[in-house]
């Protein structure tokens, strides 16, 4: 017998197209009087996906898990959850179930009693309710604290009984609204963790609200980047990052370069004209098809920008400027460097070595270059 | 402890002196051996016996304490519901209108609410007693206890209603399983101050009462008319203590929640570190 080792399938649902969605929102639109928190936004979400709206403080990422929840009601379009239009029923109908923001953990009753509290309500025998109250203490590691009210136990404790309450009564669907926000960094990144493996535990799909980028990166499968009621892009935190689809997704994820010009040449490459005196900058055409003399945003993140004192020969991406600045972070060192038409440039190298002589230093001149892969040309 | 400062001191004592003054006074005469309200004949507990064989008195303080616990229960659910659907319902068509009619109560004089509470009753034949004093007093103290439960929901997360809506609960299980006990504190509160309401009211429940029907207030006015005497000031003394002792008593373990409540989050804090 030969055993062949088949390969991991990759996650992704959203590219198979016999698979139904959990979640559909169809044309859906959400207005409070004259405000639109929700325009004319169509989105599947698939079973067991971990999806992280992202965006800033009212981009309509809060409204749009309330009308999941059944908190709002959608002012136009529909949405269906497992097929269903859920538009008619209630909060407490819905196989749906939040963590807030506030985590709203019910201060007269004990850690127990709150995550009992859903169980209870289904009418369930109270042997079943005592069994998966147990087990959901032990999945967040909270046992020890059964007996205590919510103020007598920490607030990263509270977060997780937040949860295990949220995941009692085992939901299609879990909303989470900002759930690691109260948190301190450290405790933040190990409970990003925490949620990506109860996440994979319990197999439910996971909606995530967040307004931190790397929140959303860490634990998503699929991130959706708002703005102004509207979706912008997407996609896996990677493509994201790599191939955003515009000059706003490109700036809200992570550090970058946007640079403005003009397209002269179009091959398998484009030719941007950006700067007086300056050569063009070669950059790989990415779906978008640029005509000669459209504008175009060339967006390139710092540290696919190198940094040296000759001008390396293996690109044609390669422009002289002076340091302007320099940030020592630890990890990386950013390079501020003035092109002489008075654009800055960011370039980023990682300080691999504890001991050494830093080559650069303030008004140095230097050259920054990258490939012609590096970066992603945007239509303006 | 800081010193007080002459200014501060005699501030002090001269307030105080013009809160209590008056009631240790009457305190130490209803312990007066004379009859004589003005003349201080030695120590003596004989009034309050007296005060023990006198039925009309007896009979007064059952009506009151009937009237005081059925109005101000009545008032503190129909207070609560006021106060929950004008904190909570949002913006509606005259909420603003509604907010403020709630609490013309409470600046409306005494002698208008129990002449126009007086007119109601005759004019859809109610015979005055108990009852009309109940619904007097309920209609007048349902506004304080709005007042006291509004502030403290005004204060109430809202997510915590969501949050058991989207745990199975329907509205109103939301609001008996969590709403009510957390706001319990400032219901029992609203409650206690619409029972001293009504236990001190003289002026609606004379408009209200009838020959059958006499509060304590209204007695004590109508025996002092016919001059001070020693057993006013016993029945005074007592009523003064059985407020005191509740007063107290409330502030004692308020105080002490709020200290185990501060203490357990600390602990809790270090304990997560």
């Amino acid at each position: 017998m030969v055993q062949v080792a088949t390969p991991k399938p990759v996650f992704a649902p959203w590219d198979d197209p016999t698979l139904a969605p959990l979640i559909q929102f169809k044309n859906v639109t959400k207005r409070f009087g004259d405000f639109v928190a929700i325009d004319d936004m169509t989105i599947d979400i698939y079973e067991r996906e971990f999806f992280a709206l992202l965006g800033p403080s009212g981009c309509g990422k809060t409204t749009m898990m309330r009308m999941l929840a059944g908190f709002e009601r959608p002012t136009e379009g529909k949405i269906f959850l497992g097929g269903q239009d859920i538009d008619a029923i209630p909060p407490n109908r819905r196989s749906v179930n939040m963590m807030f923001q506030s985590y709203a953990l019910f201060p007269h009753l004990s850690v127990w009693d709150n995550i009992a509290f859903g169980l209870r309500r289904q009418k369930l025998p109270k042997d079943a309710i005592s069994d998966r109250v147990n087990e959901m203490l032990r999945l967040t590691r909270l046992s020890k604290f059964a007996h205590r009210k919510p103020h007598q136990i920490s607030g990263g404790q509270r977060q997780r009984v937040a949860l295990a309450r949220s995941l009692a009564r085992a939901p299609k669907l879990l909303l989470l609204d900002e759930p690691l926000g109260a948190l301190d960094k450290k405790l933040r990144q190990e409970t990003q963790f925490e949620l990506m493996d109860i996440q994979e535990k319990t197999g439910t799909t996971f909606v995530i609200v967040t307004h931190d980028q790397e929140e959303a990166m860490t634990v998503a499968s699929r991130v959706a980047v708002m703005d102004e009621g509207v979706m912008v892009q997407v996609d896996t935190p990677a493509r994201i990052y790599e191939a955003p689809n515009s000059v706003y997704v490109a700036d809200f994820i992570g550090d970058v370069n946007i640079i403005e010009g003009r397209a002269t040449q179009t091959d398998e490459n484009v030719h941007i004209v950006w700067a007086e005196g300056q050569p063009n900058i070669v950059g790989t055409a990415t779906d978008a098809s640029f005509g000669v003399g459209d504008a175009v945003h060339f967006a390139i993140r710092p540290e696919k920008v190198s940094i040296s004192a000759e001008k390396p020969a293996d690109t044609p991406n390669a422009f002289e400027g002076k340091i302007l600045d320099i940030a020592y972070l630890g990890n990386i060192s950013t390079y501020y460097v003035k092109m002489p038409s008075g654009q800055t440039i960011k370039a980023q190298t990682a300080n691999t070595r504890r001991l050494s002589r830093r080559d650069f230093t303030w008004d140095d001149s230097v050259w920054v270059s990258f490939t012609t892969t590096a970066g992603v040309c945007l239509k303006g | 402890m800081r010193r007080l400062s002459w200014f501060n001191t005699t501030a002090l004592t001269l307030g105080f002196a013009f809160l209590y003054l008056p009631m240790i006074i009457l305190v130490i005469y209803s312990f007066n051996a004379s009859k004589l309200v003005t003349v201080w004949a030695g120590f003596s507990t004989k009034w309050y016996g007296e005060l023990l064989q006198n039925e009309a008195f007896l009979d007064a303080a059952w009506v009151t304490i009937r009237v005081a616990v059925v109005s101000s229960t009545f008032a503190t659910i129909l207070g609560t519901m006021a106060a929950y659907v004008l904190v909570r319902s949002g913006r509606f068509w005259g909420r603003t209108m509604f907010s403020g009619m709630i609490y013309a109560p409470l600046v409306m004089p005494e002698v208008i609410t129990g002449l126009s509470l007086l007119l109601l009753f005759i004019g859809i034949g109610l015979d005055r007693g108990v009852l009309t004093i109940v619904l007097a007093h309920t209609t007048f103290s349902m506004c304080y206890v709005s007042v006291v439960v509004s502030s403290r929901l005004v204060s109430f997360d809202q997510s915590l209603e969501e949050a058991a809506q989207d745990l199975g609960c329907t509205p109103l299980e939301s609001f008996f399983l969590v709403t009510l006990p957390i706001i319990a504190p400032a219901v029992l509160s609203g409650w206690l101050l619409a029972f001293t309401l009504s236990l001190d009211d003289l002026v609606i429940a004379s408009f209200a009462s009838g020959p059958s029907s006499t509060t304590l207030p209204i007695k004590i006015f109508s025996a002092v008319r016919l001059g001070v005497s020693p057993e006013i000031n016993a029945l005074s003394t007592i009523m003064i203590a059985i407020v005191t002792i509740g007063v107290v008593t409330a502030s004692i373990v308020t105080k002490r929640n709020a200290v185990r409540q501060q203490r357990d989050e600390q602990m809790a804090e270090r304990a997560g570190e």
